[in-house]
């Protein structure tokens, strides 16, 4: 887990809290918190008789980062604004550090937010905006001032302390979000699609930025998110999210390597993964062969188009479509009975429309799934 | 002359031809027949000067009238804005019967005045008003209210802002509505009470509404008479009369043109000040977004 960051060094100090420090950051001040764990039961979330959240359960550790990922309507805002108690659950339990918070206010919760929007105080300026909770708290001015200049030092935002936020752009506004969050020194953040407003290149820029600082601070993170990029790239835990309930809560490279079910396949990966219907006798409908999984009924093979090579044999395909990106080439393809098959090839692969080609793919690349269900079923 | 000035004169002159011939035009007249003394009979108009604005300096029903009207704007003006602030923010909570609500605030702006000067006449009607017969129950006396100096007064003050309360309440709720619900959700996470996220995020914000708001509460402060006219005629004694009843008397019951047009010029001028004070020294301390 810590590996597959690699952008920092890895302590553990207190009861068992564990922090990560980002190397080319100042070390963390004393007496800063660090995270606390979130924990999940049952929760619960009904309109009517529409479940937004049907019986979710999971755990975030403490100084952890974690992604609740899936498409609109998925219930992971719902499930964030829970956590925050901007709405309440119709059924479960929600804890905190160890405390029951279920009942408890937003602001008793120790949670810090950054919405989508940003909502700041269109009237305040910068500095008023980052310290607006505290004053709301009557923490002692000299107290607010030291948080302030910290966060303020810890995102770059100096120059903008008089400006109000009609004068700031998008990327500036989500820093004074950030500020506000930082100044609260909660032991939790939550974030709800907080980059959805940026353009790509600073969506870039800011998901490394909030990663250094969700490390350097070792605070608990839930993060709202649809975007597959964001979740692989940041989280130490992916919960994907469907229909209000949990369809696979694992780190990335899991998820990646291993999804639980068709839809994790599908939604993981540019392009998803290529889910093929196998007949009876294991190779795919309506093809000869080759045969990719056992000689039972209902079964749905995935193959990622990245584990796919050109080959002398193997499935049988026609090319329908080359795209080229630059580094690889997405080549499109219709396999026996008309099902599209997707594959990733590396470099520039010239092919023409209608050639007629043939994949090979390691077995070990090879997933297979119930159609039924649309669970995992184990290759064994 | 151009043919896109030709075409954009005539585009405008419609609506030239409507504000020369019943705005601008009388205005001007107006402020001209403030020189001139009241023609009478087959004598034309004589040109006076100043002389009108200083008898009007002693005329003792100007300065009742202009006194009335100060009480009149001091008390309406403040009650109806946060009368209407107040019921904006308890219609635009999630309450049982909301819609009804609203409606309820907003029937008097829909009623003619008229109509709402008779209904409350008899509301203030001695002995067997509704004030009277509530305070009957309770062993209290009769009272005239708008037969008695002291009352009459307060009375009309009570009819302009039960009048005015539920139309601006409209623009306060509109301005509540539009303001982003997550403002009110991250102020709940920073730990701000109610009161401090009213006073330090709400008010603010509306001040934009609140300046138009009290614009238009000025201006019928000293436009809204119809109440007068049908209630009191401006008695007893000059108790209820407003610089604008007084224009009306002056004007089209004693023929007085002269001192007529001598008031509206003082009138006038007295809103133009409060406009200029209002978007001068109000309008540079709101924030607009």
């Amino acid at each position: 887990m810590e590996l597959s960051h690699a952008i920092g060094l890895v302590q553990s100090y207190g009861t068992g809290r564990r922090t990560y420090r980002v190397t080319m950051m100042e070390p963390l001040p004393a007496g800063v918190p660090g995270g606390a764990a979130v924990r999940l039961h049952g929760v619960s979330r009904h309109w009517g008789s529409v479940a937004a959240l049907d019986g979710v359960s999971l755990e975030v550790k403490a100084g952890t980062f974690c992604v609740l990922l899936g498409p609109s309507g998925c219930g992971k805002t719902t499930c964030l604004r829970i956590v925050a108690g901007l709405e309440q659950a119709s059924g479960g339990v929600i804890e905190i550090g160890g405390r029951d918070v279920t009942a408890l206010p937003p602001a008793a919760r120790g949670v810090a937010m950054v919405f989508q929007s940003y909502a700041l105080f269109p009237h305040l300026n910068v500095a008023e905006n980052i310290v607006f909770g505290l004053k709301a708290r009557s923490v002692p001015k000299a107290d607010r001032a030291r948080r302030l200049d910290r966060a303020v030092e810890i995102l770059g935002i100096g120059h903008l302390l008089a400006r109000r936020p009609g004068q700031l752009s998008g990327g500036q506004q989500q820093r004074v979000a950030l500020g506000r969050a930082i100044v609260a020194e909660a032991p939790v953040c939550l974030m709800d699609e907080p980059l959805s407003n940026l353009d790509a290149q600073l969506r870039a820029d800011m998901r490394r930025e909030i990663l250094a600082l969700q490390r350097r601070l070792g605070i608990t993170m839930l993060y709202v998110t649809h975007d597959q990029t964001e979740a692989m790239g940041m989280a130490d835990q992916v919960v994907l999210l469907r229909d209000g309930h949990i369809e696979q809560d694992a780190p990335p490279a899991e998820v990646y390597a291993a999804p639980a079910t068709t839809f994790a396949a599908s939604f993981i990966g540019t392009p998803p993964m290529n889910l093929l219907k196998l007949s009876e006798s294991g190779v795919i409908d309506g093809s000869v062969g080759p045969v990719l999984g056992p000689a039972r009924a209902g079964l749905v093979a995935g193959i990622r188009p990245e584990a796919l090579r050109l080959a002398a044999t193997g499935i049988a395909a026609r090319v329908t479509h080359g795209e080229y990106l630059g580094a690889d080439t997405v080549v499109a393809c219709t396999v026996a009975d008309g099902q599209t098959l997707l594959a990733r090839l590396p470099g520039r692969v010239g092919l023409a429309d209608n050639a007629a080609v043939k994949f090979e793919f390691d077995r070990a690349d090879l997933h297979l799934f119930d159609a039924g269900t649309g669970r995992r079923v184990s290759t064994v | 002359m151009r043919r896109e000035t030709v075409q954009g004169w005539l585009l405008i002159l419609p609506a030239l031809l409507l504000l020369v011939a019943f705005t601008h035009w009388p205005a001007a007249t107006t402020l001209l027949d403030s020189f001139y003394a009241t023609p009478k009979g087959s004598r034309p108009p004589r040109f006076v000067g100043l002389e009108n604005y200083l008898d009007l300096l002693d005329d003792p029903v100007f300065w009742i009238a202009l006194r009335n009207n100060a009480i009149y704007a001091l008390w309406t003006i403040p009650a109806s804005v946060i009368l209407a602030l107040v019921m904006a923010l308890a219609v635009n909570t999630a309450i049982p019967g909301r819609a009804l609500a609203r409606m309820a605030y907003f029937t008097p702006t829909m009623l003619p005045m008229i109509a709402v000067a008779n209904i409350w006449l008899f509301f203030f009607t001695p002995d067997y008003g509704l004030f009277d017969h509530v305070i009957g129950v309770f062993g209290g006396g009769r009272h005239n209210w708008l037969g008695d100096r002291d009352t009459a007064l307060p009375a009309m003050i009570v009819v302009a802002v039960w009048k005015e309360a539920g139309f601006f309440m409209i623009f306060y709720l509109a301005a509540l509505q539009a303001m982003p619900p997550d403002l009110k959700e991250c102020a709940a996470l920073e730990g701000s009470s109610r009161w401090n996220f009213f006073r330090r995020v709400t008010l603010p914000l509306l001040m934009p509404t609140t300046l138009f708001v009290l614009v238009n509460a000025v201006i019928n402060a000293f436009r809204l008479v119809d109440h007068v006219v049908v209630m009191t005629h401006g008695g007893p004694d000059n108790a209820t009369n407003l610089l604008l009843y007084y224009i009306y008397q002056a004007g089209f019951r004693f023929w007085d043109t002269a001192l007529a047009a001598t008031l509206t010029v003082v009138l006038l001028f007295l809103l133009g000040m409060l406009a200029w004070f209002q978007f001068g020294v109000l309008g540079k301390r709101v924030h607009y977004r």
